[in-house]
């Protein structure tokens, strides 16, 4: 094998597993540590700099870094990295005093937002900064998109969603709500200089061809839209039986959002096995302590209608066969017909895109799906002064990736207003530095303690289902947040080699924990990986290859399980190891901190 | 900071034939300095016991005292131990081993506390042929008391504060082959390669067998100057041949063409192979090894693998015609054999 490059910036990034796993890479190591160190604030504002809402995602993120987490590799569970987010959130100090504003004389360049979801508030947080003019235009009442319509209450309290939607439209950003946009060619009549379309993926998933579904309509319902209704107050009893169709996340929310309006016994059908079910474990988990039933194997067949009245619904069995490819085919059982009753069924199987007010002849082509065709890496539409972002640009997706869209966007507009190229993409910002203190001692907390996830506290449960505002998490308490942040491996404190100063002494072999290094002649990656002091057989992890030392061989680093301890450097006689803290930071268009000690 | 080895371990770590992994026979973490030689000897010691699929139980490690005898504490934290008196390890093993011939003996010990204090007990331990491995981690130096020279330094060798040794050193192998040793060997910390292999050979020698380590020094004596620092070594290291073991009932994978290899078969019907080997050399010729060595000496050069192996090697109990149990399990009836015997034994004495 080649030595690896450590100066590609991707190299150590790839060995940040959550940071690396995160659409918008927030440097999670970097604020685990400080909630630890009790600098709530400041981590808050890591967080507000790459993921805009801290207090949001850490109580709604769909969590992409935590399978990917180093810890649970070598034991069961990750670290609750999301519910740490969350920690930082609620104890932080006062903020807004710290968060940069929009300067008083504007660039003259007006930009249109439409949709006041994630994605836009993010391209708004990142102009507002360079003295763009923003106007941000929602068919709702407030600022926030699905975040306010389709995630319930008890999961999102509405002053966390206000606070932190407000920090952005506090920048002078002009919020038209309540405003509908009917036409884009209307849109583009007025002088703004760029245009960006967040407006989500709003058409929720029907069954218009089921025996039965439009002859008892009033009680069946679309998810998204009875949570809309639930959510601004049109909506506020339900019957006492309640069907959920659909095994995601917005199913979830419905059956339980079902509860807290007085239905008394609520099923939840999925289709297909459990094991393909696109809700969060964690979700699922939550409804069924609350005393959802959830049935899989189970296609709907009809909905049963006497005398116009809705009795329930007619599900088939079935049985789900996997070929060599894994491709799925739910085959029936022959088993007989199940009939469940229903006053009311909520229909939660997914959502699409829907663009009515987009002209086609206005030069923004679309593709699959009824899908803009929208460039992977700049947002930027086949019309050039048009982007897209976050569900509307690639389909229903989650926050955490808008958010990212919308950082990508946001620089692709600033490119493009000043008349730059819209590839001519920022490097990310990266820094390298040693942790050595001492003998025995670094700048981190290198000691990995041996403690097992903790489990985050809720409410009451009979408290929690009389009341649909009512959050029912609590939230990590300090002590708690503590202890778990201080299960964090620190894998953004990179091990780093210096071939020049190994006297091969094999100190680092023997004492690693984790077997993770071998000294052995250079061959190829598939022979070395059966080589090693432990099989590196987990290939989406990269093995670390110095230059060839002076007994012609070669120093091999998996990095699957490296647990980030520090003893190799702190066995090392000459430094050779050093234990350098690595911080990658995706470029922003507008440089969001310039003075903040970390 | 730290003085704490963290419990996670690589989850896909192998296990041996009797279901323990490599880090079943770890100990606690060593507080020597770090890159000291004695810590890759530890190493390779626990990796042989992993390969050996030793029961931890069945081995007792006997250290005396000196930095080499501190590393008992860092492998085999499952196994008895018995950090002796400076220099008397040997007649703790003899003692230990005669009471219980069923267990394995690995002695650790360094330069000062064979070659110096311990000598008049080291020379009888091999005249005896305990059946013991006696491991010396030799650098030349006493590194518990700032590295002033020690008897098996080279002359010329000049130390960390620059004194240089005006005496020659005591060869430690050159010794045990003129004393009779039945297994003599000479390797090197940074070559695990051929450490571990020696020493499971090593293992399952019956007697006494020497494993002379050169270990440098890496606080006190590893300056260019020294010929106990890891460049130098590396720089004059010259083998007898590669060696390597194969245990009793394995498949022998390698062959080598004739003329080049010989096989040593132990008593327990393991092999221990050897390739390429040195010119005029012949394993289980002891004179061949005395010349070998001679030679290696005016050249210049570290000559390090298997020396010397006799394969009729007899241990003490042998030769000695002792009970063939633990002292611990004989009972009365074994050890009062009553009074018309000893009647009997009286008059064979008459």
């Amino acid at each position: 094998m080649k030595p690896t490059n450590i100066k590609d910036p991707e190299y150590f990034h790839k060995v940040v597993d959550c940071q690396y796993a995160c659409p918008a890479h927030t440097p999670v190591p970097e604020y685990i540590r400080l909630i630890a160190a009790e600098r709530y604030t400041e981590a808050y504002l890591v967080n507000w700099e790459s993921n805009v809402f801290p207090g949001i995602l850490g109580r709604t993120c769909d969590r992409p870094c935590e399978p990917a987490c180093r810890r649970g590799r070598i034991e069961e569970e990750p670290v609750a990295i999301c519910r740490l987010k969350r920690v930082a959130a609620d104890n932080k100090n006062e903020v807004q005093g710290l968060l940069p504003a929009a300067p008083k004389q504007k660039n003259g360049k007006k930009i249109a937002l439409i949709g006041g979801g994630p994605a836009s508030l993010t391209v708004a947080r990142d102009l507002a900064p360079l003295g763009y003019e923003l106007h941000l235009y929602d068919d709702q009442k407030a600022g926030g998109g699905m975040m306010r319509s389709q995630i319930p209450s008890f999961r999102l309290p509405e002053s966390v969603l206000d606070e932190e939607v407000n920090y952005v439209l506090d920048m002078g950003v002009h919020a038209q709500f309540d405003t509908y946009i009917s036409s884009m060619r209307d849109m583009l009549e007025k002088d703004y200089d760029a245009i960006f379309v967040g407006t989500g993926a709003p058409r929720g998933g029907d069954l218009p061809k089921l025996p039965g579904r439009w002859d008892a309509k009033e009680h069946i319902h679309i998810g998204i839209e009875w949570l809309a209704s639930v959510a601004f107050g049109h909506t506020s009893r339900i019957g006492k039986k309640v069907l959920v169709l659909g095994g995601g996340n917005t199913a979830m929310d419905c059956c339980r959002t079902s509860l807290r309006l007085g239905a008394e016994q609520v099923t939840v059908v999925v289709r297909s096995p459990f094991r393909d079910m696109k809700a969060s474990p964690w979700e699922i988990e939550d409804a069924q302590r609350e005393g959802v039933t959830i049935l899989n194997n189970m296609p709907p067949k009809k909905f049963v209608v006497e005398n116009g009245k809705l009795k329930g619904a007619l599900f088939e069995k079935v049985a789900a066969i996997y070929d060599e490819k894994g491709k799925r085919t739910l085959i029936p059982t022959g088993e007989p017909d199940v009939f469940l009753e229903a006053d009311d069924v909520l229909v939660a199987i997914g959502q699409d895109n829907a663009f009515p007010w987009i002209e086609r002849d206005i030069g923004i082509k679309f593709g699959n799906w009824d899908l803009p065709v929208v460039d992977k890496i700049t947002f930027q539409s086949t019309l050039d002064r048009v982007f897209f972002g976050g569900d509307a640009a690639f389909g229903p997706k989650n926050i955490i990736t808008a958010v990212a869209h919308g950082h990508q966007a946001a620089i692709s507009i600033d490119l493009f207003c000043r008349g730059e190229s819209v590839y001519n993409r920022p490097a990310p910002m990266t820094n390298l530095v040693s942790q050595k203190m001492g003998i025995h001692e670094w700048a981190y907390d290198s000691p990995v303690v041996n403690d097992a996830r903790y489990l985050v506290p809720h409410v009451d449960k009979q408290r929690a289902l009389q009341d649909r505002k009512l959050e029912v998490e609590l939230g990590f308490d300090q002590p708690t947040g503590f202890k778990e942040a201080q299960r964090c491996l620190n894998c953004d404190v990179q091990t780093v080699f210096n071939t020049s100063r190994c006297i091969e002494c094999d100190a680092c072999v023997d004492i690693c924990p984790t077997s993770c290094i071998t000294f052995t002649a250079n061959e190829e990656e598939a022979e070395l990986r059966m080589n090693l002091s432990a099989p590196a057989h987990n290939t989406s992890q990269d093995l670390y290859v110095s230059e060839n030392l002076p007994t012609s061989r070669v120093m091999i680093k998996d990095e699957d399980v490296c647990l980030h301890c520090g003893l190799c450097a702190e066995r090392c006689p000459t430094a050779a190891w050093d234990m350098q803290k690595y911080l990658y930071q995706v470029t922003k268009a507008a440089p969001i901190w310039n003075n903040l000690m970390l | 900071m730290t003085y704490i080895k963290p419990r996670f371990r690589h989850p896909e770590l192998p296990k041996n034939k009797i279901g323990y992994a490599k880090a079943d026979y770890e100990g606690a973490i060593s507080t020597l300095c770090a890159g000291c030689g004695h810590d890759s000897i530890s190493g390779a010691i626990v990796q042989s016991c992993y390969e050996l699929s030793i029961e931890p139980h069945r081995l007792a490690k006997l250290s005396g005292i000196g930095c080499s005898s501190k590393t008992p504490t860092y492998f085999l934290s499952n196994s008895h131990g018995f950090n002796t008196v400076h220099g008397r390890m040997p007649s703790i093993a003899t003692g230990a081993y005669l009471a219980n011939r069923e267990l394995i003996y690995l002695g650790v010990s360094g330069d000062g506390d064979s070659a110096s204090i311990g000598m008049g007990q080291f020379v009888h331990a091999i005249r005896r042929n305990v059946n013991m491995v006696y491991i010396v981690m030799n650098n030349g130096c006493y590194g518990l008391t700032k590295g002033q020279h020690s008897a098996t330094a080279d002359a010329g060798a000049q130390s960390k504060t620059g004194s240089v040794n005006p005496f020659p050193s005591i060869d430690l192998v050159g010794l045990a082959l003129e004393l009779g040793a039945t297994f003599v060997g000479r390797s090197f910390s940074g070559d695990k390669k051929q450490l571990v292999p020696l020493i499971k050979a090593a293992m399952s020698h019956p007697g006494f067998a020497l494993l002379d380590v050169i270990s440098p020094c890496v606080t006190f004596n590893n300056k260019p100057q020294s010929t106990k620092s890891y460049d130098y070594v590396r720089a004059h290291l010259e083998a007898t041949a590669t060696i390597d073991f194969v245990p009793h009932r394995e498949e022998i994978t390698v062959s080598y063409q004739p003329g080049h290899s010989a096989s040593v078969e132990l008593h327990d019907g393991s092999v221990i192979q050897l390739h390429k080997l040195a010119p005029h050399w012949d394993p289980t010729d002891r004179s061949s090894a005395v010349t070998r060595l001679l030679e290696s000496k005016i050249k210049g050069e570290i000559l390090t693998g298997l020396l010397y192996i006799d394969p009729e090697s007899q241990g003490l109990h042998e030769l000695e015609e002792t009970v063939e149990v633990p002292l611990n399990t004989l009972q009365e009836e074994h050890l009062n054999p009553g009074s018309a015997l000893l009647e009997d034994i009286n008059n064979s004495f008459r």
